[in-house]
């Protein structure tokens, strides 16, 4: 019932996403085709802006956004003139959703085990040593790292493409860029939420029960501890399946990442709507798929 | 470790599995994920292509292949090479050399064409190109529908420009039609000397009729995609690549050097200098695509090309304003303006400097001197306008916009400028950095003082680059009009000698650019390539940059170009004029 309820709040919220995107894209100074060259005449500048409808009142603009929006169509590009925004998503839609899942399973992967050794070896060394990494991959943004990567991996050593994307060895790179300022965050988020457990009074109580350490931590510290991580890993999955702008441009990659950002600059008005309701219904299903985690790992949230 | 101790070990390892195996929930979480990775990669994100040719990194994604829609320099390399005109470029020198069209007659008044075609001309899916399909291309781009910005390029053909309006419906009132399935004739509203060089613009190009009759602005999404030039549409996949294959029924395929060509877009200077460096591609041909930082350690290398190219980058006054509105003024702005400092400040791989706006080599033509770099008489105008060592004078902005590629080369040069006003005329001016897509709105609007500007130019005439400053160009940008100027670009275009034409050209940029000065050039534009000449072969330096790919190769085993006499006799061929 509650998600159900979840998911039809999702009808109202697009509209209010789509209606202040649509006016702040309105509102920006610059169109789609105001370029360093005009046409040679006024009446060209006329009729192209009449053909993608510029011409119109805005209220008149929304309203055919939202009637195409019904049958799933997010209308022509305007920049990109050939394509169809619903073109562009779903060419670009599926190399971002790899890459991203790529990357969250390699932040998870290293992420996890990190965290929850460094909590474990509180105050020793492999506490110092852990935490300096998670520290080190939240504090180095991506466009200081990825360089870094493409000047030893790639270009120096060979190992791996310097960019593009095609096969398994293009991924490397990119997924190591985007999931290692992930893991860092993980990291710290698991060391926190295992510690703050810990210390728990039913971890004593376990404890005291006599059950090794082992049980302990995994039969009744691990999975409140996680809460942290899953509130967090939500957004950040879609924050991944979504594109990073940096990492698709430094590798150029055709994903979303950089269509989105270019789709701005570029004012196109369709592309990023587009782009901005996918993001929106990706986040809604994310935190709901959040919510239904939190039930199974901590038996004291209940949804009505 | 002792026997006990690694028992120990054991044990504990066993439980742990055991525990882990207690939890139904984590190996449910670990499954799934597992599972979604493997779907991931076994869905065929990644695909087993065939090695390309030669790879080109070529600029931005483009905004279109339609070349009635392209309008950079990057998506016109491409649509060149899947669809030909009456006229081709020259790949040594950009002069026309025929096309679709394999010779032609110009009337002795200059104003009509009459074009033969090639009776063995075919599209890439067998059927013949007629003139008809000329003509009906050349309606499509002056169809309002159809929405191409450079639909102005027929504007020269007589009743072109007001069939666009719809002043004209009658179709055969327009300048232009297909006699019979062979000839194609033009009417032009004056002799336009360039106009050769206009039938090979992508926006006179042939195009399929049917398809797009069929398809809609999605066409180059059919399959087959019928083309009329050297190569047919593979692949193109936004921000990964456009792939060019060999079109075999194309009527000179014995000139097409390679069979794939891989273009890529890429838009970060580093990445694509990355690609060139690692072998991931073998030619990077975008001005835009030089690091600036390492220009100067790039120009000194052998396999880094640069060349003389049609462009010029200036700034413009908005002349409808005080104090700018008068020229004495903006020729002491002009005069203050050290350009052979200002490119020693910046880097030498940038331009050189320029006193005139039409860049030297440009066919038939030399501009006038301009003004240079002169601070006494720059002070001495200042003063004649009422603002002697600049007292008085009224804090100005320059409007810039922030470059793609991160090096801001407008900021700097914006600085520069600013120095040398100030040390030299003792004006303040104010800097003002505004996003791109505002910029170019507020310059049409003429929402500025002193602004940044280029201009590259799109045919190898000076016309290009007087026409924009007639008072009724869409790109004046400047609010300046002067009916002497117009009239004396009118009347170059109405001249058919060479001679007297360049002379009229020549008094209208005095006009500009050391009488009237809307508009102070700073430098022209120097064109980069880098490409190995011992590995790649089919290309020559030209001023407009003009590298058609159906010419471009990689050498089997690498030797210096001399030693290879192939490429040089294919050209030597193909450039024979009628």
């Amino acid at each position: 019932m509650y998600f159900l309820k979840r998911i039809l709040w999702l009808i109202p919220l697009l509209l209010v996403v789509s209606g202040v995107c649509f006016a702040l894209l309105r509102l920006t100074p610059g169109s789609p085709f105001d370029r360093e060259r005009r046409p040679a005449s006024p009446e060209i500048e006329r009729q192209i802006a009449a053909k993608y409808h510029l011409d119109e009142p805005v209220w008149k603009q929304y309203g055919r956004f939202l009637r195409d929006l019904l049958r799933g169509d997010f209308g022509p590009s305007l920049k990109y003139r050939n394509h169809t925004v619903n073109d562009l998503i779903r060419q670009g839609l599926p190399v971002s959703m790899s890459l991203g899942a790529l990357a969250f399973c390699l932040a998870l992967g290293i992420g996890l085990p990190v965290g929850c050794y460094t909590a474990l070896r509180r105050g020793r060394w492999g506490d110092y040593v852990g935490s300096l990494y998670a520290l080190l991959m939240v504090c180095v943004p991506v466009f200081v790292l990825a360089p870094l990567l493409v000047m030893f991996l790639a270009v120096r050593w060979h190992w791996f493409p310097v960019a593009l994307w095609g096969s398994v060895r293009h991924a490397v790179l990119p997924v190591l860029a985007l999931g290692l300022f992930y893991s860092g965050r993980v990291a710290r988020l698991m060391r926190e939420g295992l510690l703050n457990t810990m210390h728990a009074e039913f971890i004593k109580t376990a404890r005291a029960k006599g059950l090794s350490e082992t049980a302990v931590l995994l039969r009744h510290g691990l999975r409140p501890a996680l809460l942290p991580v899953v509130s967090y890993a939500g957004p950040m999955l879609a924050d991944l399946l979504t594109g990073s702008f940096v990492v698709e441009t430094i590798f150029q990659i055709p994903g979303l990442g950089a269509a989105f950002l270019n789709g701005f600059l570029n004012r196109d008005y369709s592309l990023v709507l587009g782009l901005v309701m996918l993001y929106a219904v990706l986040l809604v299903f994310l935190n709901l798929a959040v919510d239904f985690i939190y039930t199974l790992l901590d038996p004291r949230v209940k949804y009505e | 470790m002792s026997i006990a101790g690694r028992a120990t070990a054991k044990r504990r390892w066993g439980r742990f599995l055991l525990d882990l195996r207690a939890h139904r929930t984590a190996r449910r979480a670990w499954g799934g994920a597992a599972g979604m990775v493997l779907v991931l990669l076994l869905n065929g994100c990644f695909r087993a292509e065939p090695p390309a040719d030669v790879v080109i990194v070529n600029g931005n994604e483009p905004e279109s292949l339609d070349p009635q829609i392209v309008t950079g320099v990057s998506e016109m390399r491409i649509t060149k090479a899947l669809f030909d005109g009456l006229i081709r470029l020259d790949p040594t020198n950009a002069a026309p050399m025929p096309g679709l069209a394999e010779r032609w007659e110009v009337s002795a008044d200059g104003k009509i064409y009459t074009f033969h075609l090639r009776t063995n001309a075919v599209w890439s899916t067998g059927d013949p190109i007629t003139s008809a399909d000329v003509e009906w291309s050349w309606f499509r781009a002056l169809d309002p529908a159809t929405a191409s910005d450079y639909a102005g390029q027929l504007f020269g053909i007589r009743n072109a420009e007001n069939w666009y309006n719809g002043e004209v419906t009658n179709r055969a009132a327009v300048g232009f039609r297909a006699v019979d399935a062979h000839t194609f004739q033009v009417e032009l509203n004056v002799p336009l000397a360039f106009f050769l060089e206009l039938c090979a613009f992508p926006t006179l190009a042939v195009l399929p009729r049917r398809t797009i009759e069929a398809h809609g602005d999605r066409w180059l999404h059919a399959r087959p995609l019928p083309t009329s030039g050297a190569f047919t549409l593979e692949a193109w996949r936004v921000n990964d690549k456009v792939r060019l294959r060999r079109n075999p029924r194309y009527w000179d395929v014995a000139h097409t050097a390679s069979e794939i060509v891989d273009v890529l877009p890429v838009s970060s200077p580093n990445t694509a200098l990355n690609l060139y460096a690692t072998g991931a591609a073998d030619i990077v041909w975008d001005k835009d695509l030089v690091p600036a930082e390492l220009m100067d350690a790039l120009v000194g290398r052998p396999d880094f090309h640069n060349f003389t190219y049609l462009g010029t980058y200036f700034y413009r006054f908005n002349v409808t304003e005080p104090p700018l509105n008068d020229a004495r003024v903006r020729r002491a702005f002009a005069l203050a303006t050290d350009k052979t400092r200002l490119i020693g400040k910046l880097t030498r791989g940038i331009g050189r400097p320029a006193s005139h706006f039409v860049p030297d080599g440009v066919a038939h033509y030399s501009s006038p001197p301009g003004l240079g770099y002169d601070p006494e008489a720059a002070r001495a105008a200042l003063a004649a306008a009422g603002f002697p060592g600049g007292s008085g004078f009224p804090r100005l902005t320059y409007t810039f916009f922030a470059a793609s590629g991160g090096a801001n080369l407008h900021g700097k040069i914006a600085v520069e400028l600013q120095q040398m006003w100030r040390e030299v005329l003792g004006v303040e001016i104010e800097l003002r950095q505004i996003e791109r897509k505002v910029f170019y709105a507020s310059q049409s609007k003429l929402d500025y003082q002193i602004s940044t500007s280029s201009w590259i130019g799109d045919y190898n005439d000076a016309n290009t680059f007087l026409d924009l400053f007639r008072g009724a160009s869409g790109n004046n940008r400047t609010g300046w009009k002067n009916a002497r100027y117009d009239a004396l670009v009118a009347a170059a275009n109405a001249e058919t000698d060479p001679t007297r034409r360049a002379g009229l050209f020549r008094q209208a940029e005095t006009i500009l650019i050391a009488e009237e000065v809307p508009i102070v050039p700073v430098y022209f534009y120097l064109g980069y390539n880098y490409y190995d000449d011992r590995k790649i072969g089919g290309l020559w330096p030209n001023i407009l940059d003009e590298h058609p790919i159906q010419f471009i190769f990689k050498r089997r085993s690498p030797h210096p170009p001399s030693a290879s006499g192939r490429p040089e006799k294919r050209v030597g061929r193909a450039a024979t004029r009628s």
